[in-house]
């Protein structure tokens, strides 16, 4: 037992190479054989991934989901912001430079509509909810943009833990659910062009949500959804402690 | 060689974070303001550009076609790493409000798409080439 963790543990992202593979090979093969390639098998890996980062979240205890379990670290290296980051910027190689400017203004359209009306929507629930301190109502509509702009937003203004904390897992129920929802809904929003695409990224904004998601939609549409949900959050940060705080704060 | 594809795409990815970390700071924000879009940017300019040919041709394109093709496998470990023990435990705020965000941000993806131009443009998806994608993926 002790070999097999010393090993493990000291080749962790190449055992992490290797689960993977295992996961997707598991999950084109049950796409094929239950579903008749109805779902997409990378949207069937990205389930998995999910069903095991709760597992590993509640058995490990910590905030990175089965990385936390010792065996499995690698999958925090191969799956961290760097790595995802990296592989995102190479899904741009060959992409033209004529299919962006044609969606040029509505995906930077779509980028400030979607940072607005998620926090909109956000604080309307926090408000639905019982929250009257403008500072709260702010943080959870923030939340609901991102599981960033929630407690940088939170930080800035001085709200407590607990809504800090709440609007972080209203980021995540909502990055979660567009890794989810997305496949399942793409053909009823006309997702399968660059335009819509980019127009999807700028509305969704989690980098996280939107990579899974159109990865598991069509991983030709991922350059063109990844490149305006990356402006997302920055625009997030930057408005949620200003403007939207002050109007918050005047309407309450 | 395969490393100068992968070296451009290094030198795309931290001169986009570079700059993405400036405006942050320029704009009082306490986060990168778009460094992997910029970064992709930089890519992508430089792939259409004959300037760089030897840096993105023949076996050097290969470095960056296989971090792209990486870039599934990738998202599965991500998925995997997620707090979502977190989420679940936030309660039901937390539940409704990102359930709705989702809900209403999908709605307006299709009236957002009609900017600027005709929607029919250049569909890249239909079932065939789905398939297909799927087996060489």
């Amino acid at each position: 037992m002790d070999i097999i963790e010393t090993v493990f543990v000291r080749n962790n992202l190449v055992v992490a190479f290797a689960v993977v593979g295992l996961t997707i090979w598991l999950s084109y093969f049950l796409a094929r054989k239950l579903t008749n390639n109805r779902i997409h098998g990378s949207a069937i890996a990205i389930a998995i991934g999910l069903l095991a980062a709760y597992w590993g979240g509640v058995t490990a205890g910590g905030r990175t989901g089965v990385a936390d379990i010792a065996l499995l670290g690698g999958i925090g290296l191969m799956g961290g912001g760097m790595m995802r980051d990296f592989a995102i910027v190479a899904t741009a190689f060959g992409v033209h430079i004529s299919e962006l400017k044609k969606a040029g203004l509505a995906g930077v359209i779509s980028i400030f509509a979607g940072v607005i009306v998620s926090f909109i929507v956000g604080a309307a629930i926090a408000v639905m909810f019982g929250y009257t301190d403008p500072a709260a109502i702010t943080t959870i509509g923030a939340g609901a943009v991102t599981y960033i702009v929630g407690p940088v937003t939170g930080e800035a203004i001085g709200a407590s833990d607990a809504v800090i904390t709440l609007s972080v897992a209203a980021g995540l129920v909502k990055s979660i659910l567009v890794m989810i929802g997305t496949p399942l809904i793409a053909r009823h929003i006309g997702l399968d062009n660059p335009q819509s695409a980019m127009v999807f990224g700028g509305l969704m904004g989690t980098t996280s949500g939107v990579a899974a998601g159109l990865a598991a939609t069509d991983p030709r549409l991922v350059p063109y959804g990844a490149m305006t949900a990356t402006f997302y959050t920055g625009l997030g940060c930057l408005l949620g402690p200003s403007i939207l705080y002050f109007i918050v704060s005047g309407i309450f | 060689m395969i490393i100068y594809g992968v070296a451009l795409l290094s030198v795309c990815l931290i001169l986009g974070m570079l700059i993405g970390e400036t405006l942050g700071v320029v704009l009082g924000v306490k986060a990168n303001v778009g460094g992997v879009g910029i970064a992709m940017l930089f890519l992508i300019i430089a792939s259409n550009s004959s300037r760089f040919k030897a840096l993105i041709e023949g076996a050097s394109g290969e470095g960056i076609k296989f971090w792209s093709a990486m870039y599934i496998p990738i998202v599965v470990a991500m998925a995997a790493r997620q707090n979502v023990a977190a989420a679940i435990d936030g309660g039901l705020l937390a539940l409704v409000a990102g359930v709705a965000a989702v809900v209403v941000s999908f709605a307006l993806v299709p009236v957002f798409s009609k900017i600027g131009g005709d929607d029919s443009s250049s569909p890249v998806d239909n079932q065939k080439s789905k398939n297909q994608e799927t087996e060489s993926s």
